[in-house]
Formats: C-alpha cells, structure tokens, sequence
C-alpha cells in the first residue's frame, strides 16, 4: 500500500540501532510480514533497495518471513485460517470473521558486520 | 532540519511551521521521542562463515511503523491532556468530506469548539474553506506523500490552540489505502463514502473499511437520479467490518446530520 513508507520506517529503525549499537555495516534485515498485512512485498524490496542506498545498509539482503493469517469466525466461534481478508470462514462461508493473527510488519533482525 | 527532533526532510509542508532551515523555535513539544523510546537491541553473537569477515545478528523486533506509533501515542496523551475528541476523516478525493465539516462547524456553533486539520498534496484551499466558517483550521501539504502521519499532525496540533473539551477534526488526504494504516492518536477513524461511488469501494479498499469505527454515506441527496444500491454498500461495509456503524447523510441538505452530531456528542 505505501511501500516507501514502510521502507523508510525500516531505514530509520537500522540507522538508530546502528547509531545505538555503533554498527558500521548492516549486511541482511530479516523483517516478519504478515499475509494480511497488505503489504506488496516485491514493490517493498523495490522501494528497500532504493532507500538504503549511502546508508549503513546499502547493499544489504532482505529477508522476509510470511506469517499466516488467522481470524475468529463471530458464527462458528472457533479460530479460522485466513488466506485473504475478503475470503470469509472456510468452515461455515459466512463473512462475520475478525482478524486475530497475520497483520504484523515487524524489523525482527539485523545482521551486522 | 528541525534542531529540536531532527525532523523536516522530504517535502511537507505546515502552515506558519517552516521547515526548510534551521529552525529553533521554541515550542515545548518532543519532550520524550527523541530520547530512545526503545529497549536496548539484545546481541547474540555468533559467527556465520568461519575465516570469512565476522558477521552477527542483533535481534530488533520492532514493528516497522512503531515511530509512527511512538508519535501517535503522544498525540493521544497530549488531547487527552485537554480532553479533546479528535477524529481522523478519510475517504476518496471528492466525497465530500470539506463541505461535511463545514457543515458540521455550523450545525455545533454555539454548543462545541471545533478545529481542523487538513491534509492534502498541495494548496492551502480546503485550510481556506474551514476557516471561513469562524473554526480555526491548519493546513498540512504533505508534498509527494500520499498520506499524514502522527509526526506531522502532532506539530499541527500543537500550533492549534485546542481548548479543552473541543472537537478536532483531522481531515486527511485523499486516498483510500495508506491513510489506513497511520495512526495519528485519533479516538476513531471515520470514513466518508459518497454515494456517487461505487458500492464495492469497501471491498475494493478493505483496510479502510477495516480501520474505521463509523461510515458516513453521504451525498443522499443525489440517490433518486443515481442507480447505487444503499443496501449493497452497507453490505460491502459490513462484509469486511462486521462491526461497523453506518449513517445516511447529506451535507448538503442536512438529510442524518442530526444523527451524525448525536453519535460526536454521545462519545465527546
């Protein structure tokens, strides 16, 4: 939805812990994206790449890790996977399920030189 | 750059907020976000390729728009502070949202202090409409960004005089993604629908719909020269937000504008 956003979010997260921690080189992000997290993952990688370009993290390799999406069905009362947010309860095909799990976007780890 | 945060890269724009030197007004605010609001990252170092340069990896874990959430935070305990109710307006370019404030601002004259927030790429315009109405109003251009974020807003809403119990309306851009996924420390999200849209907006842009506690359909004025499906919409609305609330209203003829300040007063 607004990849550049999140990957300058992402910058300024690895230049403060850069700072913090006296990094000179970060050589790989690990970041965890949710599937329901809307997130255009090959636009982020885009938008990545451009971003880190003269910073501690130029160059460096992005590895994301998918998290499934789950949701609470409101009908069944039971907790449901969920492979996109418009596709309804696959138990009982209602449309009253309230996402529980698969809308992180987090920085989870760097790895530094 | 702004000696006090560091902010004022990129292209936006406050009124009366100049950011292009430095500046070193001497507004109280950023007291707390620019010392580390994080926890100190854990090391757990451990060499990768042996003989090869030395690499390791610093565990982070933090949401990548926790800045954002940092600043929105602050925003709420500030209109907390002053007991302001603010509301975060969204909706596609041309729904009526200006005109529905104005509105609004007359309809509460007399009984609530309002003031807004506008955002939008370029021009001072909407600032402008507000402002005519008596309600004091700041404009935001956010210059290539596609939406606010609680940084800028939390500048604007500092140059506000915001009295206590007042309302603030926080007009954002244009748009029907981005502006989902932004906290600004608002108390809802309202998203405005016009009925000259179409009635699959709310599965067309789900997270919007997703993220807003009320939907205002508005324009329904328009309804009997036009073929859109009220019942669809809500429909639509309903099928990604089970939860949320939806009230007819047109700005225009006052048609559930009483509705509309029932719910504000109810929840200011």
């Amino acid at each position: 939805m607004h990849e550049m956003s999140l990957a300058e979010g992402i910058l300024q997260l690895i230049e403060e812990t850069a700072r913090r921690e006296q990094v000179n080189r970060v050589s790989a992000v690990c970041l965890e994206i949710g599937q329901l997290a809307s997130v255009e993952v090959e636009s982020l990688r885009f938008c990545f790449d451009a971003v880190v370009k003269g910073s501690v993290a130029d160059g460096a390799r992005l590895e994301i890790i998918d998290v499934p999406g789950t949701g609470w069905c409101l009908d069944c009362s039971e907790a449901v996977p969920m492979t996109d947010k418009l596709s309804g309860c696959p138990r009982c095909g209602g449309y009253r399920v309230q996402v529980t799990g698969g809308t992180e976007m987090r920085v989870k780890e760097l790895e530094i030189e | 750059m702004c000696t006090t945060c560091g902010c004022g890269h990129g292209e936006t724009k406050i009124e009366g907020h100049a950011h292009d030197h430095d500046h070193e007004h001497g507004h109280d605010h950023h007291h707390g976000h620019d010392h580390n609001p994080y926890a100190p990252a854990r090391r757990h170092g451990h060499s990768h390729a042996p003989g090869m340069t030395q690499s390791r990896m610093l565990k982070i874990e933090q949401d990548i728009l926790s800045k954002n959430d940092a600043y929105a935070r602050e925003n709420r305990a500030f209109l907390a502070g002053r007991r302001v109710f603010a509301l975060n307006l969204v909706s596609s370019p041309g729904s009526g949202k200006t005109t529905l404030l104005c509105k609004t601002i007359g309809m509460l004259k007399g009984k609530s202090a309002v003031a807004v927030i506008e955002g939008d790429q370029q021009t001072s315009n909407d600032a402008e409409r507000i402002r005519a109405t008596g309600a004091p109003a700041i404009q935001i251009n956010t210059g290539k960004g596609c939406h606010l974020d609680a940084h800028m807003v939390g500048h604007a809403m500092r140059q506000l005089d915001l009295p206590e119990r007042s309302l603030l309306m926080i007009e954002n851009v244009g748009n029907l993604v981005c502006p989902a996924a932004f906290d600004l420390g608002e108390a809802h999200k309202v998203v405005i629908l016009s009925v000259t849209e179409g009635e699959d907006k709310p599965l067309k842009y789900p997270d919007m719909f997703r993220a807003a506690d009320l939907m205002l359909l508005n324009k329904c004025d328009l309804l009997p020269h036009l073929d859109f499906d009220v019942d669809q919409a809500i429909e639509s609305a309903r099928r990604v937000n089970p939860a949320i609330r939806v009230m007819r209203v047109s700005a225009t003829t006052g048609e559930g504008m009483g509705d509309w300040l029932a719910w504000l007063e109810q929840r200011h």
